[in-house]
């Protein structure tokens, strides 16, 4: 058995954290690997705390819970470090990979003493002045990608462009915009 | 060429219905099982099938028009979860006793109450005497297949039993996994045409079907019926090799993992024996042998293929997923220890764990509470707790 990737993603309702999941178990699958991505099913209402998985892996994998000591963790609105326990069961070898405007240092305090890599970035910038609109999960698509090494960045832009034109077949004058939003959060991500 | 795919549990189910393509389709929407009829809608609106969809306004609805388009001569499949079910519960028995070989998809949810949208077997537990065939699955990939064979066991003259294909609500129904699809010309030529001996829109040769059934025959017919369900396994062991020929995923009766050399194992149904699987690997890992088996076909019960499988361990573990309230032990583990008592297998020490209730989380620390205490009794020879619960709070 291969290294399985456990990623679990803290979004609010509405935000896309669900939906970025799914995208990234898309893009992984794309590549050849074997994934699973789940949501945790809770009261479903905009702007309520939700969660959300992935297992990136080279094997088959059997496994079926949730994850609990994942090796990475992404969090869309930073307003949930208070509502929270985002860094719970988090490997110090990983990295909790945020949506802030704030630096890693001004992050690292808010974290109940996570000794392992705080990565930021600005995801609702990076959307409003791409996309025009606040969709973080597609930068923060990005940085995943970026801080996780998870599969190749190229590959990976290369496969969110086919799934752009596919996604958007009627709204072609999107499919650039969003590539961009995921080439600035793998550029302007901190903390790496 | 097997089609590499990704999609979730309830997709993986509507797109087996689609290269099915029956007659008639008739659902109404529960949660967690609305996007079967939901994807299959779309592929009517697409016209990629030509299937009749009939949007009812219950479940009871649903499945007297699956009776009503099955008994006419088509076939005719429906989607449903929990209380969806249990709606459709006095209609379930109509057409088994009517011999109507619909397809089901069940995507297991907790029947309320207390209310609750999350997974446990509760549902088609509750289901069980209602003579249906019941096939549980793994993940995405066993859905889809069990769906594809589904029709083929149901209708076979020997057996012309309807047929629930049960998945776990949302840990493999909302989930996107890896699977493979086969073709639409394979899936077409292996379910084939359905070509029903006797239907209603027959007009060379007018039967009735329900009409009232007095102590002069009824149980006849029910012997019949216990008859066709007998007749199944072997159907399903038929239809699975046929399967196994097409796709290269062999099916049995039951799955059982890690057997060799074990001394205990753990019997469990649907995505937990997936998470079993995954820590029988750990404790092999480290030089402890715990064996999975996972029930495939729960109605018919393979009593003697599970009590001759169970009868080389010293320690069994029964994982339910439903609380059957006869304060001794869940469903499965009444079926597997009766079997084994109707067996003569007296050797095997047994426990039963109810887990998992109301969409609990089944964690990897749970299964391996279970395996450690099958070691134990391996090592000690000694039960101190048949009837337990797992990950509970009291």
């Amino acid at each position: 058995m291969g290294k399985v990737v456990e990623i679990r993603w803290h979004g609010r309702g509405g935000q896309g954290a669900k939906t970025a999941s799914l995208l990234l178990a898309d893009a992984a699958f794309n590549t050849g690997k074997y994934i699973q991505g789940f949501p945790e099913y809770g009261p479903e209402r905009m702007g309520a705390p939700i969660t959300a998985y992935n297992r990136i892996s080279d094997d088959k994998l059997t496994i079926h819970c949730n994850i609990y000591e994942p090796d990475y963790v992404v969090v869309v609105d930073d307003t949930l470090l208070t509502a929270v326990d985002v860094t719970s069961g988090l490997k110090e070898s990983g990295a909790l990979i945020i949506n802030t405007t704030k630096t890693p240092e001004e992050i690292k305090p808010l974290l109940k003493g996570y000794k392992g890599k705080v990565c930021t970035v600005d995801a609702r910038t990076i959307s409003i002045e791409t996309l025009g609109k606040y969709f973080p999960n597609t930068p923060m698509l990005g940085a995943v990608v970026k801080v996780s090494g998870v599969m190749g960045e190229k590959e990976f832009l290369d496969d969110m462009v086919g799934s752009f034109k596919h996604k958007f077949a009627k709204k072609p004058e999107v499919i650039e915009p969003n590539i961009k939003a995921i080439e600035r959060a793998m550029q302007e991500v901190k903390g790496l | 060429m097997a089609i590499r795919e990704r999609l979730s549990g309830n997709e993986a189910m509507a797109v087996a219905m689609k290269q099915i393509n029956p007659d008639v389709v008739a659902a109404f929407p529960i949660t967690p099982s609305t996007e079967v009829p939901q994807y299959f809608s779309t592929f009517v609106a697409n016209g990629q099938v030509d299937t009749e969809f009939v949007p009812v306004e219950s479940e009871h609805s649903a499945m007297s028009a699956c009776i009503g388009a099955q008994a006419a001569g088509g076939r005719a499949m429906t989607a449903t979860s929990a209380n969806g079910l249990a709606l459709m519960w006095e209609c379930l028995y109509i057409a088994s006793c009517s011999r109507l070989p619909i397809v089901l998809a069940c995507v297991n949810r907790t029947l309320s109450g207390p209310l609750n949208i999350h997974n446990d077997h509760s549902d088609s537990m509750g289901a069980r005497d209602s003579g249906w065939i019941q096939i549980y699955s793994e993940n995405c990939q066993e859905a889809y297949d069990n769906m594809l064979m589904a029709n083929r066991i149901g209708e076979h003259p020997d057996v012309l039993l309807p047929v629930m294909v049960c998945q776990d609500g949302f840990i493999t129904s909302h989930a996107i996994e890896n699977l493979d699809l086969v073709e639409d010309d394979k899936v077409k030529a292996f379910v084939g045409e359905y070509n029903p001996e006797e239907y209603l829109l027959n007009k060379e040769n007018p039967i009735a079907v329900g009409p009232l059934d007095h102590f002069t025959h009824c149980f006849e017919h029910k012997r019949q019926q216990a008859q066709a369900m007998m007749n199944a396994k072997k159907v399903v062991l038929e239809v699975s090799a046929e399967f196994a020929k097409l796709t290269g995923r062999s099916y049995g009766l039951f799955e059982e993992y890690n057997a060799e050399g074990a001394e205990a194992c753990v019997v469990v149904l649907n995505s937990t024996a997936g998470t079993a699987k995954f820590v029988a690997d750990q404790y092999k890992a480290q030089g402890k042998k715990v064996a999975v088996l996972k029930p495939r076909l729960f109605r018919p019960f393979p009593v003697d293929e599970i009590a001759e499988a169970l009868a080389k361990y010293k320690a069994i573990a029964i994982m339910d997923k439903a609380e059957s309230f006869n304060a001794a032990g869940g469903p499965l583990f009444t079926d597997v220890t009766s079997a084994l008592y109707a067996k003569s297998v007296f050797g095997p020490k047994v426990i039963n764990y109810i887990y998992g209730l109301g969409g609990r989380d089944v964690k990897t620390d749970d299964i391996e509470v279970v395996f450690n205490k099958t070691l134990e009794i391996v090592a000690t020879g000694k039960v101190d707790s048949v009837y337990n619960y797992l990950g509970v709070r009291e």
